[in-house]
């Protein structure tokens, strides 16, 4: 009892210590920012490497989620013949929520895991602390270059996402099921606003790509500098920022669409 | 030789350090004078790399000062500490390249992070660096494409790009050949010579060592256990460092880490 109550203790202790170090961390990445914006090149580099690098996945799984939202809707809509506000059931779910949420769990598992795995390497082959003897400092060289691309690259490939989405929505419904092309687009045009969707959507994306990308960059930085170290990183990020998505968006959707 | 004991580049005074609750330095004195090559050696594990990252300011000692150039480390702040590194080379014992990039943008690495010189200056500076240790010819390949000796020449190159006051080499002859190794120990004392500069090396090939270093500090269990020139360390009574010179199995310096009686280990049974 007093055996469990002692690793109660340790974990949670544990746990608020790696929170305050990622704060710390955090707010060590945001310091350097003002001087790593004279050198644009090493954030472009990333740019392509974390946004660029994605696409593919993002494109693919953005066409078959818009179709399948598609297909879904049209099943259930058709019974009530209201099979032309199709359009508008799939903007809307792809800008507010599977847009920004699924890139964002794509992003992770993509992007998010990678940045680990490189930064946690990099600390176990002495490359920082090589850096640091160099006078350069690793969190501004290495760090807050990524830290910046996946935060640049996130929101764009949510915005990606979501109009290869809409595209694969009307390919199966207007090409394949039938329904009339313009209002597929008319009542898309007429039930999203640009405020209250699309702009909340972007907020969010932002806001995922700030999470994950942080979660990313610290886990691979903190990490213990061994292969098995390097691992459980990336395994961490893997998961602590899938949770921290779907936490957030239920947080971030209660705010902004509920009218309580 | 005479050495000049008021013009010490580094002082390391009463210096007390520990990892994983073991002291690893337990009131260690080092002097190392400017302008002089000098030699650390002890058995493997006994904290040389950790002194030499104790002198780079990446590690604070717990008790006790390390001063370089006048100035006590653990006082700096961030922004002198690193002024003061970008004088400082350091050739770490894995090499630690950058894995990202060829040989060539390695050893430009320092040139194009803290100059703005034009690129044809950095071509030169690299290319005279890169000829030095005989790796010219390598300058595309990618850090995974060369062999240990090879990826640990190609950081001295880049140690020495940036013209340093002092450079510390972490077991620069491991893993060479005769003959690069004959090059790079002559090669360390004349850039030592020709530019100035303090050097200290951490070595295990007592030999070679000798042959270049003005001063030998031999360190062991946490302490400096001798400490001399070459020629002195050879005539020395000390059971120490003759153990360590002649490189005999027996005597008082420690070939196994700290342990408990090994019958008593054996007999114990497993634990775990
Ligand atoms: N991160 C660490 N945590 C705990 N102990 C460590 C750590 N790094 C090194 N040590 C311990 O510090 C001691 C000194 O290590 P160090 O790397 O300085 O040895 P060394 O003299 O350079 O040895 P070698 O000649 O084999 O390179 C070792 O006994 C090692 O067990
Ligand atoms: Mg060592």
């Amino acid at each position: 009892m007093l055996n469990q109550l002692q690793s109660l203790g340790k974990v949670t202790l544990g746990f608020f210590e790696r929170l305050g170090r990622g704060h710390i961390f955090l707010v060590q990445i945001l310091a350097t920012i003002p001087s790593l914006l004279l050198r644009p090149n090493l954030i472009v580099a990333q740019v392509f490497s974390i946004g660029v690098l994605s696409l593919s996945i993002i494109l693919v799984s953005g066409l078959f989620v818009g179709m399948v939202l598609g297909l879904q809707g049209y099943n259930t809509l058709v019974n009530f013949g209201a099979t032309e506000s199709l359009g508008a059931v799939v903007s809307l779910s792809l800008v507010r929520e599977l847009g920004p949420v699924l890139t964002s769990l794509l992003f992770a598992g993509r992007a998010g895991s990678a940045l680990t795995a490189e930064i946690g390497l990099m600390k176990a082959t002495e490359q920082l602390s090589g850096m640091e003897m160099m006078a350069v400092n690793p969190i501004k060289r290495v760090v807050a270059p990524r830290f910046l691309g996946g935060i640049i690259s996130m929101p764009l490939l949510a915005a990606i996402f979501s109009a290869i989405g809409i595209l694969g929505g009307y390919l199966l419904v207007v090409q394949v099921l039938g329904v009339d092309s313009g209002s597929y687009w008319s009542q898309m045009q007429d039930k999203t606003d640009f405020m209250a969707d699309i702009m909340n959507g972007i907020i969010k994306s932002i806001v995922f790509g700030f999470v994950v990308t942080w979660i990313a960059v610290y886990e691979g930085y903190d990490c213990t500098p061994t292969a098995e170290g390097v691992s459980r990183a990336t395994t961490r990020t893997v998961v602590h920022a899938s949770l921290a998505t779907l936490g957030l968006d239920f947080l971030l959707t209660a705010l902004m669409f509920s009218d309580i | 030789m005479n050495i000049n004991m008021d013009n010490i580049f580094i002082k390391i005074r009463d210096v007390r350090f520990s990892r994983g609750g073991r002291w690893i330095f337990d009131g260690v004195n080092i002097d190392i004078p400017r302008g002089k090559v000098v030699a650390i050696m002890g058995p493997s594990g006994t904290g040389k790399t950790t002194l030499l990252r104790l002198i780079g300011g990446q590690l604070k000692p717990h008790a006790g000062t390390v001063e370089v150039d006048g100035k006590d480390i653990s006082t700096l702040s961030i922004r002198d500490l690193y002024r003061l590194r970008k004088k400082m080379g350091m050739l770490f014992q894995s090499g630690a390249l950058l894995t990202d990039i060829n040989v060539y943008e390695n050893v430009a690495f320092p040139l194009r992070e803290h100059t703005k010189l034009p690129e044809v200056l950095i071509q030169h500076l690299v290319l005279m660096k890169l000829q030095a240790v005989g790796l010219r010819g390598a300058k595309y390949l990618m850090p995974s494409q060369l062999s240990g000796g090879m990826a640990r020449r190609v950081a001295l190159a880049r140690a020495l790009v940036f013209d340093p006051m002092m450079i510390m080499y972490d077991e620069p002859f491991t893993g060479q050949d005769p003959i690069s190794m004959g090059v790079l120990v002559h090669l360390i004392r004349s850039i030592n010579d020709a530019l100035g500069l303090t050097s200290i090396i951490v070595s295990h090939d007592v030999q070679e060592t000798a042959q270049i270093a003005d001063l030998i500090y031999v360190i062991s269990n946490g302490k400096v256990v001798s400490h001399g020139t070459p020629d002195a360390m050879k005539n020395s009574e000390s059971a120490w460092v003759k153990q360590f010179i002649n490189g005999e199995s027996d005597g008082p310096v420690p070939f196994h880490y700290p342990a408990s009686d090994y019958i008593e280990d054996l007999l114990g049974g497993p634990k775990c």
